[in-house]
């Protein structure tokens, strides 16, 4: 039996590295331990160690190879009592290996009317936002959202860029990226680390008729800020009679990373949206990251952007057009259905429209309302669709009691109570602080046989 | 067994309670004009002496001695003196019209006069402030309306503030003078913020922040002094030592081992103590800050040594933690009385014009509060403006606010 060794991940949010160097050739026999190759990244360099006995098959990816994305199969290894089983299927064994995606479905955005439906019959609905005959580009979120805040810079002087590492480094997780070369060190600030203190500084900015961005390096640090985000951003306008505005946006990945713990994975959603004078808002795609980034740099009033740190590095078409606008407090519907209707935001839409995928082969049709938009929250798409398809699973990242999904259900039995063909249900991350270990972080999570579960549940199948 | 000694808990404890005599023998006192003016491009390691001091300019007789003295005009010093005994006017009625219950809620700033009054006067007109409790003369000095303020405290219908703040709380953007902090020091990294975006503007206009002994102990004043010295911005940041943070006696902040003024040295900044009850000290001490600024030389950190006459608000009584003669003993005397002695000697002032003055501006303050106390209460039966309150959460009232206004009107 032959075993793929898989490009590593020298950390949770490496997606890629360069095959610096082989140690073995086909046919060296290798035992467990046996350093086999070199990978780097511009961080860091590590050894690759074999796991598993075996005499090296072949090597899939030459030596110098860069932009390997993380488990790709790299080598081949016979094992050595290899019954002559079957071939292994999976893994061409190209040197250009296509890229794995990890976590979400690539769902096919609007508007690509030639591919063909994996499952279920044209499940996307006509993306009215694109115009027509609008080109559409791959991107990747993280270069969405630095592009708008390049755009946002290059049309207003009055907008610039604070927080850790943001400038020389070009961000924790590389969103800022040339941003210091365009913009200079006025624009983009590299601040004391001190998530209060930068935090009141952007409000005592914007009080002063600028726009700051403020970058949490993580919404997790954002914690100690919450006293200036809530008591002073979010209260400024209102409490002071309208005099002073406060146009600050604060930005910067939130929810659950991957095999970070329990300070480092949490979902603030719910947490933001309930407080009266912010906005705040949670992207999917790149098109969306980027579109409402810019329209949350636009707004008038302090605006809260969850961004997620799992999607940056995933691609999406998005319209190349000048000056992509998607406005703040629109849902979306992203898959038509007529049986169920599934909301979620960021990270959790993926999972639900793969869901919806899975569900499509059962025979149940899915709608997936993408909420965008937290506070104002865009009930009417949701409600919409509950008065055609009657039933209503939720889907979020964060935790359930108080939570948006908790927000959405209560609205739904207000305005369609009657419509109601079962109780709604809702999906979340288990009542507990995220644990480290990987397969105890992902019983935790949601996922998407949580979701196809629940939906078959209010579906009664 | 060691022969070791049981370790004890230090409390910090005021010299004196009530019923003991007031003792300010701990309080060091510098001889007034003792104290050295640098040039305001000093290096800051230079004169870290001026943490431990206190400058002074006006003596015991009432003249204006040494380097600090602002040289003004007796014009200034009389706008000064108005001022100064406005404020003093306008806080007794409101103190009384709390006690009758016209208002919840009262904050006097008697005691402290010179500090708002003689800052404001140091500083451009257009310059910001974001103050902590006790600095309405900054307001009163800049010509904001009495009438205005009492509607605030009022929550009346022509509040300005529409009914959202606590008494005391004012804001006015035109008199650039904005309160929100009432859960103290958050104006301290804004003031900051507001002062960097106008170095980024490249506008002239600095700022200037206050908070008190007790709020020291904040976070927010830390990261305001961080990015003060990092960024150099173009700031004020005042320290209001009226020695008591409602109960809590300023050792209780750090006071006991070290001066608050000191605390500017670990961040490189320069540190001015002044008499905060000497209006020339108080003036000269702000336009030395402010001229730094403006030239591009960065923040200084002043700490006010005052001390605070009356009560923290309306909801204590100082008689149950404090002697309650100690106002009357505080080795550094009155604002009001110190500019008035001072104006006296310079042959421009007398007893006879002081009680003048003084019935002018209780008559005008008493004239403010009709025309306040006649204005209809927000959310009586005459008032239009109780939907008002879903106004202002956002820039444009979205529709689900609009809609629960609705309901509210019925």
């Amino acid at each position: 039996m032959s075993i793929d060794v898989l490009m590593p991940a020298l950390s949770p949010t490496m997606e890629e590295g360069t095959l610096a160097k082989w140690h073995v050739k086909p046919g060296d026999k290798v035992s467990s331990g046996d350093v086999i190759a070199e990978i780097e990244t511009d961080k860091a360099t590590m050894e690759v160690e074999a796991v598993d006995e075996g005499v090296v098959e072949a090597l899939l990816v030459p030596e110098g190879s860069e932009e390997v994305k993380v488990n790709t199969p790299i080598a081949r290894l016979s094992g050595e009592s290899a019954p002559a089983a079957a071939p292994q299927p999976a893994a061409a064994p190209q040197a250009a290996p296509a890229p794995q995606a990890v976590a979400a479905p690539a769902p096919t955005p609007a508007a690509e009317p030639a591919k063909p439906a994996p499952v279920a019959a044209a499940p996307v609905a006509a993306d009215p936002e694109v115009p027509a005959g609008a080109k559409l580009v791959k991107i990747s979120v993280r270069d969405a959202l630095r592009d708008a805040m390049a755009e946002e810079m290059r049309r207003d002087d009055g907008v610039f860029l604070m927080g850790e590492e943001v400038a020389q480094y070009q961000g924790a997780y590389k969103v800022s990226r040339d941003l210091l070369q365009e913009f200079g060190a006025r624009r983009v600030i590299d601040t004391p680390i001190t998530e209060h203190g930068f935090t009141g500084l952007g409000v005592g900015a914007a009080m002063a008729g600028l726009k700051p961005i403020v970058e949490f390096m993580t919404f997790n640090f954002a914690m100690q800020a919450m006293d200036q985000i809530i008591n002073s951003a979010a209260k400024s306008h209102y409490m002071s009679g309208g005099q002073l505005h406060c146009q600050v946006v604060f930005r910067g990945p939130n929810g659950p990373a991957a095999r970070v713990a329990a300070q480092h994975s949490q979902d603030y959603s719910a947490w933001y949206a309930n407080v009266p004078g912010l906005k705040v808002v949670a992207p999917y795609d790149a098109a969306d990251a980027k579109g409402l980034l810019k329209a949350a740099i636009r707004d008038p009033n302090p605006v809260v952007f969850l961004e997620h740190e799992m999607l940056y590095g995933h691609e999406f078409d998005i319209p190349d057009v000048p000056d992509w606008i998607v406005p703040i407090g629109k849902a979306k519907v992203r898959r038509v259905g007529k049986d169920v209707t599934l909301t979620a935001h960021s990270r959790m839409v993926g999972l639900a429209l793969e869901a919806a995928d899975k569900l499509a082969g059962e025979g149940i049709e899915a709608e997936v309302i993408d909420l965008r938009t937290l506070r104002p929250l865009d009930h009417e798409t949701i409600v919409e669709s509950v008065k055609k398809t009657n039933r209503l699973v939720t889907v979020e990242e964060g935790w359930g009691p108080m939570g948006v999904g908790a927000e959405v259900v209560a609205r739904v039995i207000e305005h369609a109570f009657d419509y109601l063909d079962a109780p709604p249900l809702r999906v979340h991350q288990e009542d507990v602080p995220m644990p480290y270990a990987a397969n105890l972080e992902a019983l935790a999570l949601p996922s998407v046989d949580k979701i196809v579960s629940a939906a078959k549940a209010v579906c009664y199948k | 067994m060691k022969n070791s000694r049981a370790l004890s808990l230090h409390v910090p404890e005021p010299r004196t309670r009530p019923g003991d005599a007031p003792d300010f023998s701990g309080v060091d006192v510098s001889r007034p004009g003792a104290v050295p003016r640098p040039d305001i491009a000093t290096d800051p390691r230079e004169i870290r002496d001026l943490a431990y001091g206190l400058i002074r300019v006006l003596d015991d007789h009432g003249e204006a001695v040494g380097p600090w003295d602002p040289r003004l005009d007796a014009d200034v010093l009389l706008a000064g003196l108005k001022a100064m005994m406005l404020t003093r006017a306008y806080d007794d009625r409101m103190y009384r019209a709390q006690r009758q219950g016209k208002t919840s809620f009262f904050m006097k700033s008697r005691g402290e006069e010179a500090v708002a009054v003689a800052q404001a006067m140091a500083l451009d007109r257009d310059d910001m402030c974001f103050p902590t409790y006790r600095q309405q003369g900054l307001l009163i000095a800049r010509g904001y309306p009495l009438i205005q303020m009492m509607n605030q405290v009022y929550s009346n219908e022509r509040d300005p503030m529409k009914g959202r703040q606590l008494p005391s709380m004012y804001s006015s953007r035109e008199t650039g003078f904005f309160s929100i902090s009432g859960n103290l020091g958050t104006q301290f990294s804004q003031a900051v913020g507001w002062a960097m975006a106008s170095a980024y503007k490249g506008d002239t206009r600095i700022a200037s922040g206050w908070i008190g002994d007790g709020a020291t102990a904040e976070a927010d004043f830390h990261h305001a002094l961080t990015f003060a010295s990092v960024y150099r911005a173009p700031v004020i940041l005042n320290i209001v030592n009226n020695q008591w943070a409602i109960s809590s006696f300023q050792g209780l902040a750090g006071g006991e081992a070290t001066t608050f003024a000191a605390r500017a040295i670990g961040y490189g900044l320069p540190a001015l103590r002044v008499d905060g009850n000497d209006f020339l000290a108080v003036h000269a001490a702000t336009a030395w800050a402010a001229e730094r600024a403006r030239a591009n030389l960065g923040a200084t950190v002043i700490e006010l040594f005052t001390y605070r006459a009356e009560s923290h608000s309306t909801s204590d009584d100082p008689s149950r933690y404090r002697p309650a003669d100690e106002a009357e003993r505080w080795p550094l005397g009155d604002p009001v009385a110190r500019l008035a002695q001072h104006l006296t000697v310079l042959g421009c002032w007398s007893q006879e014009r002081q009680a003048a003055q003084q019935k002018a501006l209780d008559d005008l303050v008493r004239a403010a509060q009709r025309e306040a106390e006649a204005v209809p209460a927000l959310g009586s039966k005459s008032s239009s403006r109780v939907t008002d309150m879903f106004d202002d959460v956002y820039a444009e009232t979205p529709w689900h606010l609009r809609q629960q206004a609705r309901e509210l009107e019925g």
